[in-house]
């Protein structure tokens, strides 16, 4: 006899009532600021304001391109761990990240990601940064992300 | 005489790590021996990515080392006026980083005329053990 008196929930939505902490709750997240804005399954979207202590270049004030990498970096390793059934965290394999065209000063990034393919044991992402719209990008990210072993999706709540 | 007015390039990256912000952000420092350096991030609470296994965050690592090829790469390229600007980089997590000071290398695989490869490496207790590797391209042109 099953008991499904009460519906489990999939990670993704778990994560998707969760968007504040999902950022918020670690202090690399905090100091980029960055946010995820929408999160559906093996999809998020996310902003990364401009801020002053960011910057790369001084000269022009164009934010660094490390900034860039970690926030395609977690919308990446967020698609990833969102299109999987069963909650479970992923670690960063590898992540490229093409340099397609400088961002503009004191304008805030956009970013998304998706997971476009998933293995027993491994995620695969592509993800993009912009201003106004994907035609336009500034960068272009692919990653491979390992699954890590299995956790409650409660688990994530407290994340 | 006037050549020991202007600043060297060793001064130069010195200056350029001291005035960008984002390189401040993340505390990076580098020490330099001719054409070669080592860069040396110190932890920092803010570094950190996840609380419950006290790691530090990918992300930082990540650009730690992207400034530190940067930073090579401008010692080396006396004709740059400016730091190179990245065309790709790919980085490679190899192992946990842990909640301590973080240490890399840069290394020039090929140094062209419009671009060059560089691959660098990062590790805390043991050299040969690193925590992220990155292999990343830059324009070297003056344009």
């Amino acid at each position: 006899m099953e008991d499904d008196a009460t519906p489990t929930l999939e990670p993704w939505q778990v994560m998707g009532e969760n968007l504040d902490i999902m950022t918020g709750g670690i202090p690399w997240g905090r100091r980029m600021s960055f946010r995820v804005t929408k999160l559906e399954k093996g999809r998020v979207w996310g902003v990364q304001p401009w801020k002053e202590r960011l910057v790369g270049d001084p000269d022009t004030g164009v934010i660094h391109g490390g900034v860039l990498t970690s926030f395609l970096d977690n919308l990446s390793g967020m698609a990833a761990s969102s299109s999987l059934e069963k909650a479970r965290f992923v670690s960063t394999l590898d992540l490229r990240i093409d340099y397609m065209r400088p961002a503009e000063p004191q304008r805030e990034i956009l970013g998304e990601a998706e997971c476009y393919h998933i293995t027993r044991n491994v995620c695969f992402t592509h993800a993009w940064a912009y201003h106004e719209s994907r035609d336009k990008v500034i960068a272009t990210a692919a990653g491979a992300f390992a699954i890590n072993k299995p956790r409650s999706v409660e688990s994530l709540r407290a994340f | 005489m006037a050549d020991e007015l202007l600043p060297s390039r060793a001064e130069q990256v010195q200056a350029f790590l001291g005035r960008t912000p984002f390189a401040q952000e993340i505390g990076m420092r580098c020490e330099v021996m001719g054409d070669e350096m080592t860069a040396i991030m110190p932890f920092q609470q803010k570094l950190i990515g996840n609380f419950t296994i006290q790691a530090l965050h990918g992300g930082a690592i990540a650009a730690f080392l992207e400034l530190t090829a940067m930073a090579q790469v401008y010692l080396v390229t006396e004709h740059l006026e400016r730091p190179p600007r990245p065309i790709n980089i790919t980085i490679d997590y190899l192992r946990q980083g842990h909640a301590k000071d973080t240490f890399a290398r840069a290394t020039i695989t090929k140094m062209g005329r419009r671009m060059c490869s560089v691959r660098a490496e990062a590790w805390q207790d043991e050299r040969s053990k690193p925590v992220t590797s990155l292999l990343a391209h830059f324009k070297v042109s003056a344009d």
